[in-house]
């Protein structure tokens, strides 16, 4: 295979056009990771964003419209990330998770990914501890909520506010 | 402040030659003086040099600093793995001839790139892994970046973890990283960058949202949360070069293989942190 | 077969509580990435996580595109008796996978 001389005068790839296009403002760049993860991103696409409407709405869908106290719940996460492919998150519900009052189940939504749910995870009293942990997904700085199912049938949530930091320059090259 | 790190063997030598014309006494201070001058045992106010874990957010150093959270460990364990298995057309697995990697392996990764007389030329790991998987084992090279060929590098490497880097001193090795250097200094790319201006220059400082490292390469292969998934050090220097907008040489090319050569020689001493985990 | 890590203790007293840690291989595809050819790739994320006690469930997990590559879960159960803890990614494609690990629970 030819390799290449580093040179100043480089010609850039076909592709490249619209990965330049791209690169030019930060406002394009943010435009784009709402697509979805970091990859070559050749051609703008829109696809329907979740918005604090498309959150309350998935909310309510898991609570069944019951009302929602805030509390309980402890959000776990970095507030400054590093990078929105993998964000490391804890969620902790005080909760002595006996048979007649634990957690029954956690989902953790968001406001600004193409799509609101994150992650649902179900327990029981044999949990012991009501303590998750995953990495997510985040595709621009935004809230997040944690809720919070309890055995007597009542919701219990917590919001976070984080700010991603996006990578400076985007991998492109042809391989 | 980097340039006096890797030079400043070359200023002891120097001193040293000097010293062989005078009394014993002085010439004992002269080593007293080589050993403080050596970066791996120097104290923190006199190491300059920062590995990129330090410029890293704490949730992502805490995913490097525990094997149970990093990533990076599915690569070493699918290693394990294949280092134990015969290939596919029937030679000897690694362990046929190396046995117990944790001890035959042990500051292996610490001494790439290397010089191969056998080649002639510097060599990467990955690059010695697929001589061997051809020449010894009767098996098809791995193809780079797979899964496969990250697997086997990153569980070499794990070996040598918390060993000071180390490349060898033969001549062969020397010129690479030589030839390194120069690439390393020189300006490329329509932004018409080299790597020295960012690394050298402006670590700390900030490019878009992210801080910029000081480029060093002990912590190859790398688990980078920008590719959700393992890859080597010529990714992320290819990466950096369309970054900057040049002509991305081909996998293996001599040039990324002397500049990872420079980039070793100036991580002298520094220890490995294979797997790594960065932004 | 993608590479699996689960890491948890061998053994526990009866009535403890424990984290269970596991990490999986899998490209989590999130089906609103571009591709080369400017179209979506499709998604194929997995879709569920279960572990099973003795054959009980007692924890689950549903994973939407907004959960990381190769996906790394953590939970915690308790030590109840001696046994086998199965562990179930299933998702798009038709991608299943089981592993198992065994846990002594001692009264000690």
């Amino acid at each position: 295979m030819k390799t290449s001389s580093m040179s100043r005068s480089a010609a850039p790839e076909a592709a490249g056009s619209a990965r330049r296009a791209a690169a030019r403002s930060a406002a394009e760049r943010r435009r784009l990771l709402k697509a979805g993860a970091a990859a070559p991103l050749l051609v703008l696409l829109r696809p329907a964003e979740a918005t604090p409407e498309g959150s309350a709405a998935a909310i309510a869908a898991f609570t069944g419209g019951a009302a929602v106290q805030a509390g309980r719940i402890v959000f776990d996460i970095s507030r400054l990330i590093d990078n929105g492919n993998a964000v490391p998150v804890t969620v902790r519900v005080q909760s002595p998770m006996t048979a007649a009052d634990h957690v029954t189940s956690i989902a953790i939504f968001n406001e600004r990914n193409p799509q609101p749910e994150v992650a649902a995870f179900n327990l029981s009293p044999r949990s012991g501890k009501a303590d998750v942990s995953t990495r997510i997904r985040l595709a621009t700085s935004q809230k997040l909520v944690a809720v919070a199912r309890m055995s007597d049938g009542s919701f219990w949530q917590q919001t976070v506010d984080v700010i991603v930091t996006l990578a400076a320059c985007i991998e492109g090259e042809v391989s | 402040m980097m340039r006096r790190a890797v030079s400043g063997s070359r200023a002891v030598g120097e001193s040293v030659r000097a010293a062989s014309r005078n009394t014993a006494a002085i010439a004992g201070l002269m080593g007293v003086w080589v050993f403080l001058m050596e970066p791996a045992l120097a104290a923190d106010d006199r190491e300059p040099r920062k590995s990129g874990v330090e410029f890293v957010g704490e949730s992502t150093r805490a995913l490097q600093r525990d094997d149970t959270l990093n990533p990076g460990m599915l690569w070493v364990s699918g290693g394990e793995t294949m280092w134990n298995s015969e290939p596919d057309q029937g030679g000897r697995s690694c362990a046929g001839c190396h046995g117990n990697a944790a001890s035959s392996m042990r500051g292996v990764a610490a001494r790439y790139p290397a010089f191969d007389p056998a080649v002639g030329h510097a060599i990467t790991l990955g690059q010695r892994i697929n001589l061997c998987r051809q020449n010894r084992q009767k098996a098809a090279p791995l193809a780079p970046e797979s899964e496969d060929l990250l697997g086997i590098e990153s569980y070499v490497a794990i070996q040598s973890r918390g060993l000071p880097v180390s490349l060898p001193q033969d001549d062969g090795t020397r010129a690479s990283a030589e030839g390194g250097r120069g690439l390393y200094f020189k300006r490329i790319g329509q932004l018409n960058l080299s790597c020295a201006q960012c690394h050298d220059r402006n670590w700390g400082g900030r490019l878009a949202g992210a801080v910029i490292p000081q480029g060093h390469a002990n912590a190859y292969p790398v688990y980078r949360l920008e590719w959700q998934s393992m890859g080597s050090l010529q990714r992320r220097l290819r990466n950096c070069m369309s970054g900057v907008r040049a002509q991305v040489p081909a996998y293996d090319a001599q040039e990324l293989v002397d500049l990872e050569a420079y980039l070793a020689e100036r991580a002298r001493g520094m220890p490995l942190e294979t797997p790594g985990v960065r932004p | 077969m993608a590479r699996a890590l689960i890491h948890m203790p061998e053994s526990a007293r009866r009535g403890e509580v424990f984290e269970v840690r596991a990490l999986i291989s899998h490209v989590m595809e999130t089906g609103y990435r571009p591709g080369a050819d400017g179209r979506p790739v499709a998604r194929d994320i997995i879709r569920t996580f279960t572990c099973r006690y003795n054959g009980g469930i007692v924890f689950g997990m549903e994973l939407h595109p907004a959960v990381s590559a190769n996906p790394y879960i953590a939970f915690h159960t308790t030590a109840t008796e001696s046994g086998e803890l199965e562990f179930r990614w299933e998702g798009d494609k038709n991608f299943s996978q089981t592993e198992r690990r065994t846990i002594t629970v001692s009264d000690a």
